[in-house]
This record gives structure tokens, C-alpha cells and sequence, in this order.
């Protein structure tokens, strides 16, 4: 299962990581190898078996819709690497 | 004999022994000795006014995976180096109302992704039996902390053994609950249907009462299970007369250190002299398959959850590049270290179009494998005993290169998230003068088990007695 260096940097790309070139070579090698040995997998018949997400079978667990205390906005925002008022503030996204 | 002391001596007293071994060890990402000794004197208050519980005034480390409202809590990462978190863990939270003494936050792999805490960002921490190996992982931190007598105990989490693994490398006592026993309100997400949080302890007495103040719902967590959380100490009981103990042959892996076999075969000898059955040929087929499973689940719901850090809201932000896009790709690429990233690459391309059935749809089906073996081995044994780990302590820098190696060192204990169910690791001998771990396993919510096997066996064995010569 010989992943390409274009299929790294795709997946690179999906999951928004900066990948410098040698990284993407060292990673490229090391999932190879790795997905190689998840094709074990494939031995196994699980035709009629259903997937399992979770292990503890609870559904629809629901809170009581109450007005409650939200985090303490000073707190939060201490952590915000840029802020402008009692906002977050982001680059601009479009040009 | 018996001595009387108040949590400050307690509390001082540990305090003195972190100053004199954690140079050598490093279990400790940050120390929070004042905060302890302003604990330490209001338990000596509430124990004054008899209000005291089993854990009041009783110094501790949290892993610092588990959130602490204004102390900083790191994940041993450089995305969140200078992260100090606006509330509490639920767990957190009920340790401090028993009383308890926070000593610090413990070092651990980056994101709790690894099995020999040399994946912290920071350093790596050392095994106390040989400080030249490693103390396992991820909660390698909270273990060579007990071990090291730098904590009374300590809170990991284990995802696929983070617990139980550092436990049997460092000769201590973990424990890693139930899915959904203890609330993960508060502990920060790697793989949200795999991830507990459990003690690391002396012995099973003491996991047995840490257990008791940290479990229990919470309806912050919607996964957190609505069941009743009985005292455990009532399990805590001489003797295994009509306890019934299979020895699953899968889990003796090819590769396994012979020391550790011998040690194994010799703890469940022991079980069996206190008068418990033991059927010393399960088959669980599916057990070899775990390991593909689990890499595949865990990067796949890591993936998703270390969306988060993109230098936004919070956590190590990249500033200078051109627009937000670049920003955000260069904030997860120097913020985060190999493994993490190796993870989120793992499980970006599970999730992807044209892969997504392939390989984590057929992950999920294959766990259904997994844990309808154990159910139906649950219907003839009790427990199910197993080696923790296939070696003992391996040397620090030997298997960093080579991912699946490292991989390998969890293959005891990966079928018992996949499954969901309780796994105990006590100390059952030593390998080449290392500790080495027996796991015991149970049915979900029945911790019950796990305690009175384990204790039965610590009353009747000194294994977990001993200490490292630091």
C-alpha cells in the first residue's frame, strides 16, 4: 500500500497540517508501512456483522433546556491568542 | 504500628521527596506546591471538625490531560505550553470536595498518544526501577510519580493502556474503569469512545477508594452512564473461592519476554492456590486483530477532535504567515509534535472519501468481533487474566523510530477499550529486575471483580510492596 508523495500532501491538506518536505517523505514511508499491516483486516468476514461506534449503548441522552452559568468570559478570553472587545478574532478568511 | 500524622507532615513530606528524586525522574510537568499546602491546611481543618473522608488531606498529581481551572494544563504539548483552562474537570472537581491535595501535573506522551512518554514536547520522564528506561505511557508521568513515592497516587487516562501499560512498567496499581464509569468532563479528547480516566495507586485498597470519590454520572458527559456506584471497599475480601478465571492463550503474543510469561503463569498459579477455578486455555480469535482496529479508531476520532487547535480560540498560535488559511496550517504544524501529527494524518485518511469504508467502517465492524468474544467468554469466567504488557521496561530511545514497534507494547491492553470493558493491572513479579503487570479483566461495571481478585492476590503476595531504589 505505497502512498504517494501527492497523496500525503492531500491528506495533509484535509487535516490543515503544514507539513515541511521531509516530513511528508518520512510520513509518506511510515503510513505506508502501517496501512500495509492494517490489511489484515481484510481477511476477516464481516459481512453480516454490524459496526460497533460505541461501546456503552446509550441514545439520545438529553440535557433539561436551563439557562445555566456559561464559562467566565475573562478566563476564556485570557487564552485567546488574538481578541479584539469580548470577541475572538480571526485573519481575514476571504481577500 | 501505627502513626498519626497530619496532611501538612503527610503533605511536607512528599514535598521533600519530589525535591530529592525529581531531578532524576521528571514525573512532574508542574509543581503546585503552594496550592498543596494551602490544601494540606484545610484538611487538617475539616479532619478537626471530623468531616474527613478516606481522601481528605492525602497528596496527589493529576495528569495533565485532566483540566484544572487556573493551572495551566499542557497535554505535555506545545500547543497548549501556556494554556491555563477556565474550569474544572468533573474529576477535578470531585477530588478537591473529598480533600484532596494537588502536588502537580503530570508529565505524559503529547495528546496522550504514545506508550513510553517520550512523545512529551517537554522530556521525556524516567523509569524509576532504571532510569534509563522508559516508564511506559502515556500516563508515564502519574506512574513513576506513585512509584517514585513523589504522590500517594495519581490520575491517568487510557485510551488503549495508558494506564495499565505505565502501571506494569513502573510496579504500581492501575486501573482503568468502565466506558462511561468516570465522567471525561474536563479531559482534554484524543478518542472519544475509547478514552477513561482511572487511578494509578499503591494498591488495589487505594483504587478501590480513589475509584469510589471519581465515579459515578455526571450529566456534563453525555457518554457518562447512568448507574449506581456501589462502596467498594465491600469488595475488598480474602480469598477467591468460586471465582471463576480464564487465561485467554491469545494474549501470550509471539515475542513476548519469557521473564514476563513465567511471572504471569505464576500469579495465576497463585490465584488458583486462594481458590480460585482457572480454565488456562481461552481462545478470543479476534484478539490479533486489535492492534489494526484500534489504529485505525483512535487516529480516526483524534483526528476529528485535534480539530480544535487552530490557533484561534486558544493554545500556540502561528502569526506571521499571509492569511488565516496559511495560519492554521502552520499553527498545527509547529504546534504539534511527530506522533500527534502522524495520527491525525492516520486518521484523516481513514475518514476520507473512497477510504472511509474500507478501513474504519470495517475497524467498527471488526470491534463487534471483539466485544462479542468477550461477552461470551464473560458468560463462563469471572475474569480473564492476562499479561499487562508482553516485555518490561524497554530502554529509552528504542523503539522512537520504528511506530509499530512501539505500537506493540499495547497489544494486552487494546481489546479492552475497543470493548469498553474494566481492566485491572497489579504488580505480578519482575523481568531482569523490572516490574512486570498482571491485567485482570471483567465484565462492564463490574470493577467489583477486578478489586477483590486483585486484592486477594496483594494479600497473599508483596509485589506491589516493593520499592525502587532511587
Amino acid at each position: 500500500m505505497a502512498l504517494t508523495k501527492d497523496e500525503v500532501a492531500h491528506i495533509a491538506r484535509l487535516a490543515r497540517l503544514g507539513l515541511t518536505d521531509g516530513e511528508i517523505e518520512r510520513f509518506r514511508a511510515q503510513l505506508s508501512q502501517i496501512l500495509d499491516y492494517f490489511q489484515e483486516l481484510r481477511r476477516i468476514d464481516t459481512e453480516d456483522v454490524p459496526p460497533t461506534a460505541h461501546s456503552l449503548p446509550l441514545q439520545n441522552v438529553t440535557a433539561p433546556d436551563e439557562v445555566r452559568p456559561s464559562l467566565p468570559v475573562e478566563e476564556v478570553l485570557a487564552n485567546a491568542p488574538l481578541r479584539e472587545d469580548d470577541y475572538f478574532r480571526v485573519r481575514k478568511v476571504l481577500e | 504500628m501505627r502513626r498519626e500524622l497530619s496532611s501538612r507532615e503527610l503533605t511536607e513530606a512528599v514535598l521533600a521527596r519530589i525535591r530529592a528524586v525529581e531531578d532524576r525522574v521528571r514525573s512532574y510537568v508542574t509543581l503546585t506546591e503552594e496550592l498543596a499546602l494551602e490544601q494540606a491546611a484545610r484538611a487538617d481543618e475539616r479532619i478537626a471538625r471530623g468531616e474527613a473522608g478516606p481522601l481528605t488531606g492525602i497528596p496527589m498529581a493529576l495528569k495533565d490531560v485532566i483540566v484544572t481551572r487556573g493551572i495551566r494544563t499542557t497535554c505535555s504539548s506545545r500547543m497548549l505550553e501556556h494554556f491555563v483552562p477556565p474550569y474544572d474537570a468533573t474529576v477535578t472537581r470531585r477530588l478537591a470536595e473529598a480533600g484532596a491535595v494537588l502536588l502537580g501535573k503530570t508529565n505524559m506522551d503529547e495528546f496522550a498518544m504514545g506508550s513510553s512518554t517520550e512523545n512529551s514536547a517537554f522530556f521525556p520522564t524516567y523509569n524509576p526501577w532504571d532510569l534509563e528506561r522508559v516508564p511506559g505511557g502515556s500516563s508515564g508521568g502519574s506512574a513513576a510519580a506513585v512509584a517514585a513515592g513523589e504522590a500517594v497516587y495519581a490520575l491517568g487516562s487510557d485510551t488503549g493502556g495508558s494506564i495499565r501499560q505505565p502501571a506494569a512498567l513502573c510496579g504500581v496499581t492501575g486501573l482503568k474503569p468502565t466506558y462511561g464509569l468516570v465522567s471525561r468532563y474536563g479531559l482534554v479528547a484524543f478518542a472519544s469512545s475509547l478514552d477513561q480516566i482511572g487511578p494509578l495507586t499503591r494498591d488495589v485498597e487505594d483504587a478501590a477508594l480513589v475509584l469510589g470519590a471519581i465515579a459515578g454520572h455526571d450529566p456534563a458527559d453525555s457518554t457518562s452512564a447512568p448507574v449506581e456506584v456501589p462502596d467498594y471497599r465491600q469488595f475488598l475480601q480474602p480469598g477467591l473461592e468460586g471465582v471463576r478465571v480464564g487465561v485467554p492463550r491469545e494474549y501470550f503474543v509471539e515475542g513476548m519476554d519469557p521473564a514476563v510469561r513465567a511471572s504471569v503463569e505464576e500469579a495465576v498459579r497463585e490465584l488458583e492456590r486462594l481458590g480460585a477455578s482457572v480454565d488456562w486455555d481461552v481462545s478470543l480469535p479476534s484478539t490479533p486483530y486489535a492492534l489494526s482496529v484500534y489504529y485505525i479508531i483512535a487516529p480516526s476520532e483524534a483526528s476529528s477532535n485535534l480539530a480544535r487547535y487552530d490557533g484561534v480560540k486558544y493554545g500556540y498560535a502561528y502569526q506571521e504567515g499571509g492569511g488565516m488559511w496559511e495560519n492554521m496550517e502552520q499553527t498545527r504544524g509547529r504546534g504539534f509534535g511527530d506522533e500527534v501529527k502522524r495520527r491525525i494524518m492516520l486518521g484523516t485518511y481513514a475518514l476520507s472519501a473512497g477510504y472511509y469504508d474500507a478501513y474504519y467502517v470495517k475497524a467498527l465492524r471488526v470491534r463487534t468481533l471483539i466485544r462479542r468474544e468477550f461477552e461470551e467468554a464473560f458468560q463462563r469466567y469471572d475474569v480473564l487474566v492476562t499479561p499487562t504488557s508482553p516485555t518490561a521496561a524497554f530502554k529509552i530511545g528504542e523503539r522512537v523510530e520504528d511506530p509499530l514497534a512501539m505500537y506493540l507494547s499495547d497489544v494486552c491492553t487494546l481489546p479492552v477499550n475497543i470493548a469498553g470493558i474494566p481492566g485491572l493491572s497489579v504488580p505480578c513479579g519482575f523481568a531482569g529486575g523490572l516490574p512486570v503487570g498482571l491485567q485482570i479483566l471483567a465484565r462492564p461495571f463490574d470493577e467489583g471483580s477486578l478489586l477483590r481478585v486483585g486484592y486477594a492476590y496483594q494479600q497473599a503476595t508483596d509485589w506491589h510492596r516493593r520499592r525502587p531504589p532511587l
